[in-house]
């Protein structure tokens, strides 16, 4: 089962397990809910900004492996990037999920391992609702839901 | 093809393993080992005589029914129209002409939302349905509801996933125009006392809508026993093609409805003044239909007949029974829906692995699950789950299916650690 071991590898499960900043950031100055409405998961995502740069970032939710990690590691990679940056982080892992492309070699927080997820097409909405979410909430500012079928 | 003496072993159970060679698509691997097939909630896979009842139609006879002189259309008229005895069968319904066409379940339910209750629905007026439905048999009527101002009322599920008959009786008031409940749950496996619901409802005067989706595939149905108004099932799930459905309805009900989509082969005459209805069932079949696929639901309701559908919810009810005590016996696995009458599927939840990732692991060892709210998130709140992984029962599963799936669920516990 080496396709499955790829995707559920250890820092997945890791991540799944023990998720990074699994709190609700309260005051915040940004958040913002990704939806699926294809399997009811769901992914509040909070960022507290000083300026235009995270100082911290923290999720909640109902979600699967694959979002929670996918989740945990964007909590730990957008903190100190300001909001261009985090814009072109979550294209690129949009590229990653969905294509597979690596694109720069080095990936912040272990997300390189979300590549093995466009193996799994039926997963990628999954990895990318987190990220959904957090660029709902630099957008919008607050309290907007984002649905992966948006 | 005759499938009918194959198919029973000594003593009328059934001989699963001629079922089997029957279904092409069951033969083969998926990622690296032999498939297993658990997904018939969502869809059934269909026997050859289905897929050749559909290839032959379009291979030998095919051309538009009602209206052609010509021989292929006569042809195809007449292996139409046949299917509506089969489901008259099937149903033992009273009447051939009770039998409409539709293009599956979901349909059904809106045409008799559309077409008998929206006319008649006033602000204040009530439907009630029990929170076990499907959205199918949600939203229809909550759109209604919003165009008129009547409400939507909910019969509540207790901790098994069983309704009382108590709550039911509650909740038929002056107001109540219609009780539309699902016959089997498809989120919990929930057999629901219908003909009880019926005699409560009727008692008052309030006709009945049944939701036989996942009923039809796995029990014998009788409307008349059931004294229902209205029941609907889909196709597809009976191992028949996909865009086939149908609405049996009593006559007196449906003559008196106006039709649902306007257009051809639902007239009698027709000018820019006025226009002439056909009787049912052509009035609620405007348009060019699923030709081929109704006529493969006919072999599929022959093909299902030929089994006995009381044998094949024998041999359901031993596969969930080998189910629930095999997945029972998993450490931090809780089944969702053990309501005692209950058929065709186990519902469950871990402690550890998302209903994802367990039905993303379960592919990795070729099973094919379920993971999701399955169209009835109501029910997922009602127990406080985001989803469940679901692994339905068609004819052609074996007990040795069910310990491949509890195999696969250990590997998940594995993998996520319990």
């Amino acid at each position: 089962m080496s396709e499955l071991a790829d995707l559920y590898q250890r820092v997945v499960i890791e991540h799944n397990r023990s998720p990074r900043h699994y709190n609700k950031l309260d005051p915040c100055t940004h958040h913002a809910t990704g939806y699926n409405p294809l399997c009811g998961d769901e992914v509040e995502l909070y960022l507290r900004m000083d300026g235009n740069r995270v100082r911290e970032a923290g999720f909640q939710g109902e979600s699967c492996a694959i979002a929670t990690a996918s989740a945990s590691m964007l909590t730990e990679a957008v903190r100190g990037l300001d909001a261009e940056a985090i814009r072109e982080l979550a294209r690129a892992v949009s590229r990653l999920i969905r294509d597979g492309d690596p694109g720069a070699d080095e990936w912040p927080a272990d997300l390189d391992v979300l590549g093995v997820v466009s193996r799994f097409p039926g997963r990628s909405k999954c990895a990318e609702l987190p990220w959904k979410a957090l660029t709902t909430a630099l957008d919008a500012g607050s309290g907007d839901t984002v649905s992966t079928e948006e | 093809m005759s499938s009918a003496e194959p198919l029973q072993a000594a003593g009328g159970s059934l001989d699963v393993q001629a079922i089997r060679s029957q279904f092409p698509v069951l033969d083969q691997q998926v990622n690296g080992h032999p498939l297993v097939y658990l997904d018939n909630g969502a869809t059934a896979q269909k026997p050859e005589a289905v897929i050749e009842a559909e290839a032959r139609c379009y291979r030998e006879y095919y051309a538009n029914i009602h209206r052609g002189v010509h021989s292929l259309s006569q042809r195809s008229t007449a292996e139409f129209e046949a299917v509506r005895g089969k489901v008259q069968r099937l149903l033992n319904a009273p009447e051939e002409k009770e039998i409409i066409f539709t293009r599956g379940t979901t349909e059904g339910i809106n045409l008799v939302a559309y077409s008998f209750l929206r006319p008649q629905l006033q602000a204040g007026d009530e439907i009630l349905i029990t929170a076990m439905e499907h959205h199918s048999n949600i939203v229809p009527w909550q759109i209604i509801c919003e165009q008129t101002s009547a409400k939507l009322v909910v019969v509540p599920i207790s901790d098994a996933g069983e309704i009382s008959l108590d709550d039911v009786a509650e909740r038929i008031g002056p107001r109540t125009k219609l009780v539309s409940v699902v016959h089997l749950s498809n989120a919990l496996g929930t057999i629901n006392p219908v003909k009880q619901i019926v005699d409560l409802a009727h008692a008052r005067n309030v006709p009945v809508l049944v939701d036989g989706a996942q009923s039809a595939p796995h029990m014998p149905v009788d409307v008349q026993a059931l004294g229902c108004d209205f029941f609907v099932f889909s196709g597809h799930k009976l191992y028949g093609p996909t865009g086939t459905g149908v609405l049996w309805g009593r006559y007196e009900l449906l003559k008196a409805m106006p039709p649902w989509h306007g257009g051809g082969d639902m007239i009698r005459t027709v000018t820019f003044e006025k226009t002439d209805f056909a009787d049912p069932p052509a009035r609620f079949e405007a348009g060019t239909p699923n030709i081929a696929g109704v006529i493969a639901l006919g072999a599929a309701i022959d093909w299902f007949l030929a089994l006995d559908p009381r044998a094949v919810a024998a041999h359901e009810a031993d596969l969930l029974a080998h189910a629930t005590a095999r997945l029972g016996a998993i450490p931090g696995l809780r089944l969702i829906g053990t309501a005692e009458q209950r058929a065709g599927l186990v519902s469950f939840v871990m402690d550890d692995a998302h209903p994802h990732d367990i039905g993303t692991i379960l592919d990795g060892y070729g099973i094919a699950v379920r993971a999701g709210h399955h169209c009835a998130q109501p029910v997922m709140q009602r127990y406080g789950v985001p989803a469940t992984a679901r692994a339905s029962f068609g004819v052609y599963n074996t007990r040795d299916e069910i310990d491949r799936l509890a195999e696969g669920i250990l590997k998940v516990r594995d993998l996520f650690g319990g």
